[in-house]
């Protein structure tokens, strides 16, 4: 049954499928314990200014067995995507970027202008370049076509736990992509996992279901198991859905008749 | 002089941006520059340039790290 199914990202083989974001948990413990419960392989970074009055975060050290995605959460025009890409990569010693370009504050709704031109750009600078972007087949297939490495199409908005709020759109753009897609953004549950995956994605990104749930470590796992469970199932074929009962028991030789 | 450091004027001695860097971290508890990156009036400044790239009045600078995010 197990044959050899990694996910390939600009040349780098990954078992995991499952990026896990390490924001927001309860401590630093309790991230580094999701992380290894994930089973994930890639964490994602922001980037912020020095503060004098917090003191360094060792999320560095932590996690330094990991592969670091920095984002650019944040952002709101191009130019200070780049510019927050750059300095990632000379922080981080990644050329890896998720670019996230803000169009709406209250929606943390992708910018599409922007993020197209973030893209172009940071591909051309040798940017490894995973666009966040809106469930849009074609917008995905235009980041495509500019060199991303994957595209990120959102479940449904940030941390809001709705989970994929349009499959259909979600199986198109699965089903055309010339390159992975990573889920990324609105997974609330082990289930909205389970479902982005057996919609053909390549990969799942969340943060906000696993660092608020009651039980972070727990989360963690279960969303690993979900991830696994919906490749499987996506790779099994699932049977078509219909209207009528179908007996799975033999229709002879029943008793009384 | 005042450097604007992260939003923030700041009054500097500092000829270059490691001098700079150095005076800003004072109090971090941090063993040397990995995991850090500036950037000089909106472009990036690599850490082999902090030295040689010199900082005037009036010019921005921002120091930034890996924090944790989604």
């Amino acid at each position: 049954m197990e044959t050899k199914d990694t996910l390939k990202i600009a040349g780098v083989e990954l078992s995991s499928r499952l990026f896990l974001g390490t924001a927001g948990y309860p401590n630093q413990s309790l991230m580094t314990e999701a992380v290894v419960a994930s089973g994930c392989e890639i964490v994602t970074m922001s980037i912020r200014r020095v503060s004098l009055d917090r003191r360094g975060s060792d999320t560095l050290t932590l996690l330094k067995s990991y592969r670091f995605l920095p984002n650019t959460a944040g952002c709101e025009t191009a130019r200070d995507a780049i510019l927050t890409a750059e300095l990632a990569r000379e922080a981080l010693g990644t050329n890896w970027i998720k670019v996230e370009v803000i169009g709406n504050r209250e929606m943390l709704y992708p910018d599409v202008v922007e993020l197209l031109e973030a893209t172009r750009h940071l591909v051309d600078d040798g940017f490894v370049v995973l666009p966040y972007c809106t469930d849009d087949p074609v917008v995905c297939q235009r980041l495509a076509d500019l060199g991303a490495a994957a595209v990120m199409p959102m479940g449904s908005l940030i941390g809001s736990g709705m989970g994929v709020a349009n499959p259909a759109n979600l199986e198109l753009i699965c089903k055309r992509s010339p390159v992975p897609v990573v889920v990324d953004a609105g997974i609330g549950t082990a289930s909205d996992a389970a479902i982005a995956m057996e919609l053909g994605a390549s990969a799942v990104l969340l943060n906000t279901a696993v660092a608020k749930a009651d039980d972070p470590v727990m989360m963690a796992a279960a969303m690993r198991y979900a991830v696994e469970a919906g490749r499987l199932s996506f790779r099994a074929g699932r049977i078509p859905k219909r209207g009528r009962a179908e007996p799975s028991s033999p229709q002879f030789g029943l008793v009384g008749s | 002089m005042t450097i604007v450091i992260n939003g923030e004027p700041h009054e500097s001695q500092a000829a270059n941006v490691l001098e700079l860097w150095k005076e800003f971290t004072t109090g971090l508890e941090i063993e040397g520059p990995q995991g850090f990156a500036i950037a000089l009036n909106g472009a990036l400044v690599r850490k082999t340039q902090w030295q040689s790239t010199h900082v005037t009045q009036g010019d921005r600078i921002e120091i930034v790290r890996p924090m944790q995010g989604g």
